[in-house]
């Protein structure tokens, strides 16, 4: 039960170096993957999985795409919702051309185009800073929302304007499509967000993740130290949306199953922006925590008056839900401006101390 | 090269053979521009006095009318539920610095402007449930707002203007030249100025921060409220009209975040581009193309200039 450092000698500089310098840490991370990977699917039902938990993975892995340009390289970014669209839109094309592909691997691809169209709406970032940045990726937003709108090659000439997700399958089980379970759907999501969380970590622990933050506490001292600006914050840039591109088209093929530009849109960008400053600028673990929280509180607000046999009108409910949401914003920012992840490392530092706290 | 014709000359060329249409569109965006300025003044107002990037202002701007229209609708006279629309956006500028701008003094500029955010939600749910989701009408005949246009020959055509556009770039231009000689000759104009320079230097020669920033969100409101009864006149008065915040956003970058001149500028830039672009190189590209040409024309002024047309010049030091 105790928390503690002491006793635990590193003998080697790749020991120091490690992921989990705690051997508590390491121990409870896999325990919470092994109860994500085994426990998850026997336990919860297809309609929980569905509504909560494969949203907040989706949703966190673009909050973590976010986090990365936002919290690490303090870039001020909301056209999240527009890049997160692009690998959307990206990975629907690829399945159209390459039907013979692992969808995994389209889904990792789109990335890449999602990367593409961020380094270049990030190319006014070297001039534009703080708030006249953030405006400016507005015009990323618009743009690409006004182009999944009205370029019908996007969404194949359909009528309605939406992509809906083929069918595809994996080992011969089907992992896309409307034959697939919320169970092998919640896995292939959680594999890749673990994959993809593992990679992000060891990147801001590297040289890259120094180089922007570096930036990120003042980019003329960074550049006098010999980073130079323009490759590092586009490439923030890149990373993060290659991020949010993959969420994005993890969320039509494995959680929505068909969307239209509407899904991509302004607001989508707010709400992710929400879960990075409530969940913790420049921590991973804060992209988690907000997801779940700005992903949570709706759908507890939503069936608190059932559970509480107080009777309203949807319509009614909906708006006290945005009441409630706003002054919970304002709460959390005022109870702890570094977000949740703060308070959790409040928390270990209590655990560590305990019982004789000083 | 056909394409390059489109672009390059076929415009110019409708624009010579109709100067009366050239006319009407220059003054539907010079309206259209007028109205995002009165938008940008608001967050210029708050920008300039707290440093708080106000994401809000849309939102005040249909709270404000919401309220105007709702409190007619229960039976009270039209200027004494102006009057009393006032009243409320001082309560609500008093709540504000009260219980979320104090707690948040001297917090990185992104925990204010996502405090701001949650203000947001909080008056649309707020609003929604106390007037109601469905579009209002304005009551710009109570409040003696002409109705009705004027055609004007000229140029061998008929120009279009609506009376109640001229009334608004009118009351808009008061309020500018109002708002100005309030900065730059009066006492708490002058604590303003001060407070933007520096909140500690300001509060070391005693100027009371929380009083300031009342104002501030008051003079915000005000602004808010007058955006509203224009915005309202020209179509009706819902929710949906808070993504005007959005098409703000703009004419802000563009102008400078704390210069009043700048807000006014800029909008008119952007509402005369926006409505040229759409009217000659719109059908090219398809329609709709108002909803990022805005931020386009915005974003190639502030690369040659980062700080906008007006901003003050950012210095930083090591």
């Amino acid at each position: 039960m105790f928390y503690r450092e002491a006793g635990q000698f590193k003998s080697s500089y790749a020991a120091d170096q490690g992921l989990f310098p705690i051997l508590q840490d390491k121990i409870g991370v896999l325990v919470i993957l092994a109860g994500a990977f085994i426990l998850v699917p026997l336990v919860a039902t297809g309609y929980v999985i569905d509504s909560i938990i494969t949203p907040v993975l989706v949703l966190s892995l673009a909050a973590m795409g976010l986090n990365l340009l936002t919290g690490y390289t303090g870039l001020l970014s909301l056209g999240t919702g527009g890049f997160m669209g692009v690998g959307a839109f990206a990975c629907y094309k690829l399945a159209t051309f390459f039907p013979g592909v692992n969808i995994i691997v389209l889904v990792i691809c789109s990335g890449f185009f999602a990367a593409a169209v961020g380094t270049f709406f990030g190319l006014p970032s070297l001039r534009i800073k703080g708030f006249y940045l953030a405006v400016a990726t507005l015009a990323a937003q618009f743009f690409l929302s006004w182009c999944f709108i009205r370029i019908p090659w996007l969404y194949n000439y359909n009528v309605s304007a939406s992509i809906e997700v083929p069918t595809r399958t994996l080992f011969g089980i089907a992992i896309t499509g409307p034959t697939a379970t919320p169970v092998t759907r919640y896995l292939i999501v959680l594999a890749i967000v673990t994959v993809m969380t593992w990679i992000a970590s060891n990147l801001i622990r590297g040289r890259i993740g120094r180089t922007w933050m570096a930036v990120r506490d003042m980019d003329i001292a960074a550049e006098l130290i010999g980073i130079k600006l323009l490759p590092t914050k586009l490439l923030a840039f890149a990373v993060s949306s290659f991020y949010c591109g993959v969420a994005g088209a993890m969320m039509v093929f494995f959680w929505l199953g068909n969307a239209e530009s509407e899904s991509f849109s302004i607001n989508q960008s707010f709400l992710v922006l929400f879960m990075v400053i409530i969940g913790g600028l420049g921590s991973l673990l804060g992209s988690f925590f907000g997801a779940a929280l700005i992903w949570g509180l709706p759908i507890v607000m939503r069936n608190l008056p059932l559970v509480l046999g107080i009777k309203v009108t949807a319509a009614t409910m909906e708006h006290v839900t945005f009441m409630t949401l706003g002054i919970l914003i304002i709460f959390f920012l005022i109870a702890e401006p570094s977000g949740l992840a703060r308070l959790w490392q409040i928390g270990k530092q209590k655990l560590r101390v305990w019982p004789f706290p000083y | 090269m056909d394409l390059a014709y489109k672009i390059f000359l076929d415009p110019f060329v409708q624009m010579g053979t109709a100067p009366d249409l050239l006319v009407q569109t220059l003054w539907e965006g010079l309206v259209a521009g007028v109205l995002y300025s009165l938008i940008a003044l608001g967050f210029v107002l708050i920008f300039k006095a707290s440093g708080v990037f106000n994401f809000a202002q849309g939102i005040m701007v249909v709270f404000a009318a919401l309220t105007l229209v709702g409190l007619y609708e229960h039976g009270i006279p039209a200027f004494l539920a102006l009057a009393l629309t006032i009243v409320v956006m001082l309560g609500l500028a008093f709540a504000v610095e009260r219980l979320v701008l104090r707690p948040l003094v001297n917090q990185a500029e992104i925990i204010l402007f996502m405090a701001t955010f949650g203000l947001t939600y909080f008056l649309i749910g707020f609003g929604e449930i106390v007037f109601g989701g469905e579009p209002k009408v304005m009551i710009s005949d109570q409040l003696l707002l002409p109705s009705g246009s004027y055609s004007i020959k000229m140029l061998g055509g008929f120009v279009q203007m609506q009376k109640i556009d001229i009334a608004a770039a009118i009351i808009a231009s008061l309020m500018v030249a109002t708002l100005a000689v309030f900065f730059q000759r009066t006492r708490i104009g002058r604590a303003l100025r001060a407070v933007a320079d520096s909140h500690r230097a300001a509060l070391s020669v005693g100027i009371s921060l929380e009083y300031i920033w009342v104002i501030v969100w008051f003079a915000a409101g005000i602004v808010a409220l007058a955006t509203g009864i224009m915005w309202g006149a020209r179509s009706n008065v819902s929710f949906a009209l808070d993504i005007i915040a959005l098409k703000a956003l703009p004419v802000l970058i563009l102008g400078g975040f704390t210069s009043i001149p700048g807000a006014i500028i800029g909008g008119i830039i952007i509402g005369v581009g926006e409505k040229l672009g759409e009217f000659y190189w719109g059908p090219l590209l398809g329609s709709g193309i108002e909803s990022w040409l805005a931020y386009v024309i915005a974003l190639v002024f502030l690369l040659f200039r980062p700080q906008g047309l007006f901003g003050e010049r950012i210095i930083e030091r090591i």
